[in-house]
């Protein structure tokens, strides 16, 4: 299990995968080769202390800082080098830290702005079905960004990413900052979204536990390294998992 | 003397005079105005002035001074007692501060407009107490003035067609005289401006010092273009818009990666280095002695004037009415009218479209945009270029008007303008824009008897928007789409 089992995932069905990624930060290197893969339609974690890297690594999937050394490959193609925009209009879209909607616009504004790149044919029906994944935000459609509640607020940053279409849905830190009731309701939904709708998720989380129980795979990363990887339950079960990032429970 | 406004207030509705120490007021106030003395003894106090064969020699104004003193201790005095519920001592200091000014003969007519304001304020200080109290505390308020926001923001369309009802028939009015049109133009000409600057600023949020560039940018096209080739206003216009767009681009390309202040900074170089190049590229544009004798535009080639050059014939001849100096200003105002609704139809057209849109996001968040896919690079680009290019406009139509432009024009001091028009209008709003023009451009002029003071009062009335309508005076956002309120799936 200390060995990431990269041969057995990597093949047709893998969607995203990460070769020997490193990222630097000026001098700093805060990666050190990672390699992950992500097959289509799983649901796969990160997991990690503060600084681990986990945000690096999304973020340079992302291309934003882009990988001094290593390759990204989306469905097949290298997206290493490619500006952040060129990489967000093929399928990925991402939930970025923090949640970063548009504070001044209304949720209606913010969703229109995730749909920026889609085919405008789909446009009423997906607005319909993030709507029906989450109903407070129909409820609030006129309303400005800024005046929602925090768990809203991540509702809206997931439905604004819904809205492009993506295959593969990028997830960071979706829990910061929300009460665990709400929590457990996003990480609900998530796992609707990847169930129904068929989206693949890559999830980057502090809450180590609510991401494990919900990913059919996960990944540990300690110093820009990847430690351990294995399956949900293995990883929720492992001693040293429990030690380093489960020490309180399930919170 | 914020000092006193900011002790603790009593509550009100509870009159707490009986317990307010008059003497510990009064002694307050008097040291407030020896300190006040003592500082402006060296300032206001003396002053040497050279009288010529017979040397530097001290001039006195400690009457001046005096009457300042006693004017500081009454209005401290006057504001403790406001702050500790006793209104009406404020109101009878206020007033009698104003009615001293006015009636008596003071050493300065500086001095008569600065206490005739203390006296003022003073009074608006009473009111305000006594209106807390009358409707029932700080709650009622708050309620009357929310909901008076709602209903003046219901009324924005209505006052913004009265008020483009008022454009178009003021030139035809019995006290539009060359005075009037004069000053109908410039304010038109700033609401042209800061409907430009407000798609850079209000819309993609990147604060730029240095519009005036493009402004300078599109007369400078206007004027040498026509100088030297003969090139009639109309094609010029958009030659001249086509060129400060250009130079948009110019200048957005080193900025992409700066934000905020230090962009701020950039554009604020970029405007001096275009004031400079035009002071000393002498060769090119004259330098500071600036071009002269610009064609003004026509009407289908039909020329504004009594006789006509060779081989042109004038506007009146040609629809057969009697020359007068003010068809040419009537016919000014509706150009530079008919460019700044343009301005604003496109401003508004492209709110609607992706790229506005894109803007709006991008000044919310550039993170969030990359991450939806969207090119920051050209966005922000296509911003500057279309902010630049009615600044094009608006200066090559300023050049036609004016006939002699110079460097002098395009000084730092009216990017500072256009951009204070932006803010206290409310950052994106287009109505803003146009109050905040009026007010800000209209003011100093209708002020212009007030001489050396009407910066003051330029200054007053900023201050004031600023305490009062922190976010501009229209600070309310129009979202881009109006739904049903029954939903929008």
């Amino acid at each position: 299990m200390a060995e990431p089992a990269l041969v057995e995932v990597r093949g047709v069905a893998t969607m995203l995968e990460v070769r020997g990624i490193e990222t630097f930060y000026g001098a700093i290197q805060a990666l050190h080769g990672v390699d992950l893969a992500v097959r289509r339609g799983e649901i796969v974690t990160l997991i990690g202390a503060n600084g681990a890297g986990k945000s690096t690594l999304l973020m340079t999937i992302c291309g934003a800082p882009q990988a001094r050394r290593g390759a990204v490959l989306f469905e097949g193609n290298d997206i290493t080098r490619l500006p952040t925009h060129e990489i967000m209009r093929r399928g990925i879209a991402q939930v970025p830290e923090g949640r970063r909607i548009f504070a001044r616009m209304s949720v209606f504004e913010n969703l229109q702005m995730g749909a920026a790149f889609a085919d405008p044919a789909h446009f009423a029906a997906d607005l319909e079905r993030v709507y029906t994944l989450f109903p407070r935000l129909k409820e609030r459609h006129q309303q400005r960004g800024g005046t929602l509640s925090g768990g809203e607020q991540q509702m809206l940053a997931i439905g604004r990413a819904l809205m492009s279409r993506p295959r593969l849905l990028l997830l960071d830190e979706p829990s910061l900052g929300l009460a665990p009731l709400i929590v457990r309701q996003i990480f609900e939904t998530i796992r609707a979204i990847a169930r129904d709708e068929g989206v693949t998720i890559f999830l980057v989380e502090q809450n180590a536990f609510h991401a494990l129980r919900l990913a059919d795979r996960g990944y540990v990363l300690v110093n820009g390294r990847v430690k351990m990887a294995g399956s949900g339950a293995e990883l929720l079960a492992n001693p040293e998992v429990r030690a380093a990032y489960l020490e309180g429970g399930a919170h | 003397m914020a000092v006193a406004t900011a002790r603790p207030a009593a509550p009100a509705g509870a009159p707490t005079g009986a317990t307010f120490d008059w003497p510990a007021a009064a002694w307050d106030a008097l040291v407030t105005g020896l300190l006040a003395g003592a500082l402006g003894l060296f300032m206001v106090g003396f002053r040497t002035t050279d009288y010529g064969s017979a040397g530097l020699q001290f001039e006195y104004h400690l009457v001046d001074l005096l009457v300042a003193c006693v004017a500081i201790f009454l209005g401290r005095l006057a504001l403790t007692a406001a702050a500790n519920g006793w209104p009406l001592v404020t109101f009878v200091i206020g007033a009698a501060l104003l009615a001293a000014a006015q009636g008596l003969k003071l050493p300065s007519s500086f001095l008569t407009v600065v206490i005739s304001m203390i006296g003022v304020a003073l009074m608006l200080r009473a009111l305000w107490v006594w209106l807390r109290r009358s409707s029932g505390g700080s709650a009622a308020i708050a309620g009357l003035s929310s909901s008076m926001g709602q209903g003046t923001q219901r009324l924005y369309p209505w006052f913004g067609a009265a008020l483009l009802a008022f454009a178009v028939v003021m030139p035809f009015l019995p006290f539009a005289d060359q005075k009037v049109m004069d000053l109908g133009i410039l304010i038109l000409t700033y609401v042209m401006l800061g409907w430009g600057l407000n798609i850079v600023v209000g819309l993609a949020g990147l604060l730029d010092l240095g519009y005036v560039a493009f402004y300078a940018v599109g007369a400078y096209a206007y004027a040498l273009l026509s100088t030297q080739h003969g090139w009639s206003f109309w094609i010029c216009l958009p030659v001249a818009g086509i060129l400060a767009a250009m130079f948009g681009v110019l200048l957005g390309f080193p900025v992409l990666r700066l934000r905020g202040d230090y962009l701020a900074i950039v554009t604020l170089g970029f405007g001096e280095i275009v004031k400079i190049v035009l002071q000393n590229w002498v060769d090119f544009t004259e330098g500071p002695a600036g071009i002269g004798g610009i064609p003004g535009p026509t009407v289908l080639g039909h020329v504004f004037a009594e006789q006509a050059p060779e081989g042109k014939t004038t506007f009146h001849e040609w629809v057969g009415i009697e020359f007068s100096g003010n068809h040419r200003l009537i016919f000014l105002y509706f150009v530079i009218l008919v460019l700044a609704l343009i301005t604003n139809f496109v401003t508004m057209r492209l709110r609607r479209l992706p790229v506005g849109r894109a803007w709006e996001a991008l000044r919310e968040d550039e993170i969030a945009c990359q991450a939806l896919g969207i090119n920051p690079t050209n966005t922000k680009l296509t911003a500057f270029a279309i902010g630049a290019m009615f600044a094009g406009f608006a200066g090559s139509f300023f050049a036609a008007k004016q006939r002699f432009i110079s460097p002098e024009s395009f000084v730092f001091i009216e990017s500072a303008i256009i951009l204070s028009i932006v803010v206290l209008g409310g950052m994106g709003s287009q109505f803003g824009v146009v109050l905040a023009a009026i007010l800000l451009i209209g003011l100093p002029e209708w002020f212009r008897d007030l001489g050396q003071y009407r910066m003051l009062a330029f200054g007053l009335a900023m201050v004031l928007i600023m305490v009062f309508k922190p976010k501009g005076l229209v600070s309310h956002r129009d979202p881009t789409v109006r739904l049903h309120p029954a939903g929008a799936g």
